[in-house]
């Protein structure tokens, strides 16, 4: 029972700023925040949706959250401890815990290798598999992701992209993890492939106990797998809760927003009105002041321009660690 | 689609690597032109090697009258000392695709070294290494090969390594090139996710992808170092007589009277030249369309 008191992985205000330089004589002219002070917590087994439209920092928590960059600032705890202070032999071998699996699967793949070496190749480094059960495991790894045994021999570019994106998948679950960052999976795809895959993914995650980071910018998908889900806005969470709950009764303005942009496949409900968002994401180099949704939001009043909001609990229902940010909660 | 996998996944592994050696000889046959070449450029190279054997006379041993004119004895006629031009030519080829041959390898192998270091790390790696192959680059070569024969004595491994050591900017800035973009893909970044170690991600998920590129540069490497060795060798900088070279042998065409009375002393090494290097650079192009994996997806 322990277990599910430790998080398997915890954020603990992670920024990250990337300099923009330019100039006659390069010199940095200011930072994109694209993450700008995000905590959260996923626990073991879980799946954690993570919303927002493009820019606004999503892809770039889960590329840290796997070790492909650092955070400027903050700590991400893996099980409790520190990433960034571990040393190169534990490093490699959380490596193999965190794995990623990619939006666009042709380029995921190298095209220059047919996928019994894509697959085996990680497997024999980390000694996961030996020459003797290499064959079996790869077997047993395509009936998991639902191929058929004879792609072993094909490149890449004889698949279709569903199928590209479950070898994605097998060669994630490959190294035996317990934690994946799913960044975008089905955005390339077909929606009757999308649905396919998103099940694919909800019933390896029951089958192996995985914990998932679904990084998405449809509420649709993103809440048809969540247990939880968090909503991003220029580089914060604005919204975070059970994904139920959010769906249901959102209550960040732009949470709202973002629900009612999910087509609903429903002629009666062509008349009804919906919250849509006009104007784009701002740019996250030069973020407003005040609430970072003021500018497009319809609620907006003085004090949104002026007083960052703090997350506070959502107390519609208390006790189900609902949060958001947004000054105007307590009046609606 | 069709096939259906035996029980070891070896069996796999060999059917894709023919079906994709199979498509490039498919496209590559589509040129004639190149599909001749390399028929010629075989048989060339098979008389190159067997010069020992196929050569009738020793090619530094003087067996006929000075300058003779071609004739039943001596096909191509004798030199100015009296050897036999045919079999020199045999010998000379020898050298040539040697220097060419050589000097492309230590070039190729420079360029693709220096290109990964500085387009996988960037930053300052890439800095000094691009800054000194503009400096390489920039240098009118032809004056850097002749100081370099005039410091090291002129000989034929000198002139392969002189050669190899300025032929290799242009790899190195396309390998860069090529690295800097397969280094953002995702495949690369897996990699990294995976926990793969450095060497496996330069030398087996990056340098495959940049094979077809560098080998169709290597093509117009190996035509312009022997061309280059050619115009050394004429030039009394290269290989030194008596070893027999395309180029020593114009040498000693230099004067009016050899040239408008004797044609057998340099036509023979002259066209040689010719027919090599045209032959090597249709070979290159038609590679180049044939590696190509955008040219034909499946």
């Amino acid at each position: 029972m322990d277990m599910e008191k430790i998080p398997l992985i915890q954020v603990d205000r992670m920024k990250k700023y990337y300099p923009v330089k330019g100039g006659i004589v390069t010199h940095t002219l200011g930072y994109v925040k694209a993450v700008d002070g995000v905590s959260f917590s996923i626990m073991q087994g879980e799946i954690m949706g993570l919303v927002g439209e493009s820019g606004s920092g999503k892809s770039t928590i889960g590329r840290q959250l796997v070790g492909l960059e650092k955070p400027t600032e903050g700590t991400i705890y893996y099980k409790g401890k520190n990433l960034a202070d571990m040393g190169k032999d534990e490093m490699r071998n959380v490596r193999t815990r965190l794995q990623m699996i990619f939006q666009d699967s042709y380029s995921s793949l190298n095209p220059r290798k047919h996928i019994y070496e894509i697959l085996a190749q990680p497997m024999l480094y980390h000694k996961i598999s030996t020459k003797e059960t290499l064959e079996k495991d790869i077997l047993r790894l395509l009936d998991m992701v639902g191929l058929q045994r004879n792609v072993l021999g094909r490149y890449p570019h004889e698949f279709s992209g569903g199928q590209r994106q479950r070898i994605g998948i097998a060669k994630a679950l490959s190294l035996k993890p317990e934690f994946i960052v799913c960044d975008e999976p089905v955005s390339a795809l077909d929606v009757s492939i999308q649905a396919q895959i998103l099940n694919l993914l909800k019933s390896l995650r029951k089958e192996l106990n995985l914990t998932l980071l679904f990084v998405g910018h449809g509420l649709g998908a993103v809440n048809y797998v969540s247990d939880r889900i968090a909503v991003m806005y220029l580089g914060q969470i604005v919204e975070i809760g059970d994904a139920k709950e959010i769906f249901n009764h959102p209550v960040h303005p732009y949470t709202k927003a973002l629900i009612d942009a999910v087509p609903v496949p429903d002629p009666e409900e062509n008349g009804k009105v919906r919250g849509l968002l006009q104007g784009d994401i701002g740019s996250s180099m030069d973020i407003p002041s005040g609430c970072r949704f003021h500018t497009r939001c319809a609620y907006a009043g003085d004090k949104c321009c002026v007083e960052e909001p703090k997350m506070q609990e959502v107390l519609v229902n208390m006790g189900n660690g609902h949060y958001a940010a947004c000054p105007n909660i307590m009046d609606k | 689609m069709g096939f259906i996998m035996k029980s070891q996944i070896i069996d796999i592994d060999k059917i894709s690597t023919e079906s994709y050696l199979q498509t490039v000889y498919r496209r590559f046959k589509r040129h004639h032109l190149a599909a001749f070449s390399l028929i010629i450029l075989a048989v060339l190279c098979g008389a190159a090697v067997c010069a020992p054997i196929i050569a009738p006379y020793d090619p530094d041993a003087i067996v006929g009258a000075f300058s003779g004119a071609p004739c039943r004895q001596f096909v191509l006629g004798t030199d100015q000392i009296g050897r036999d031009v045919l079999s020199r030519l045999l010998y000379a080829m020898r050298i040539s695709l040697l220097v060419g041959v050589m000097a492309t390898l230590i070039s190729t192998v420079i360029g693709v070294v220096l290109g990964l270091l500085a387009g996988y790390f960037g930053g300052v790696a890439d800095m000094i290494i691009m800054r000194f192959t503009d400096m390489v680059m920039s240098f009118p070569y032809i004056l850097l090969v002749l100081v370099a024969a005039a410091i090291f004595k002129p000989g034929l491994w000198n002139i392969i390594l002189i050669l190899g050591f300025v032929d290799w900017p242009g790899i190195a800035r396309l390998v860069r090139g090529n690295v800097l973009s397969l280094r953002e893909t995702n495949f690369i970044k897996g990699n990294i996710v995976a926990g793969m170690p450095l060497r496996h991600i330069l030398f087996s998920e990056i340098l495959p992808n940049t094979v077809a590129p560098i080998l169709v540069y290597a093509t117009s490497v190996l035509a312009i170092s022997m061309l280059d060795e050619a115009a050394l060798s004429f030039l009394g900088m290269g290989v030194q007589p008596p070893t027999a070279s395309l180029g020593n042998m114009l040498n000693g065409a230099q004067s009016l009277t050899v040239l408008t009375s004797q044609p057998w002393l340099w036509i023979p090494p002259g066209l040689m030249i010719v027919i090599l290097v045209v032959a090597i650079n249709f070979v290159g192009d038609a590679l180049r369309d044939a590696l190509d994996p955008n040219s034909e997806k499946r």
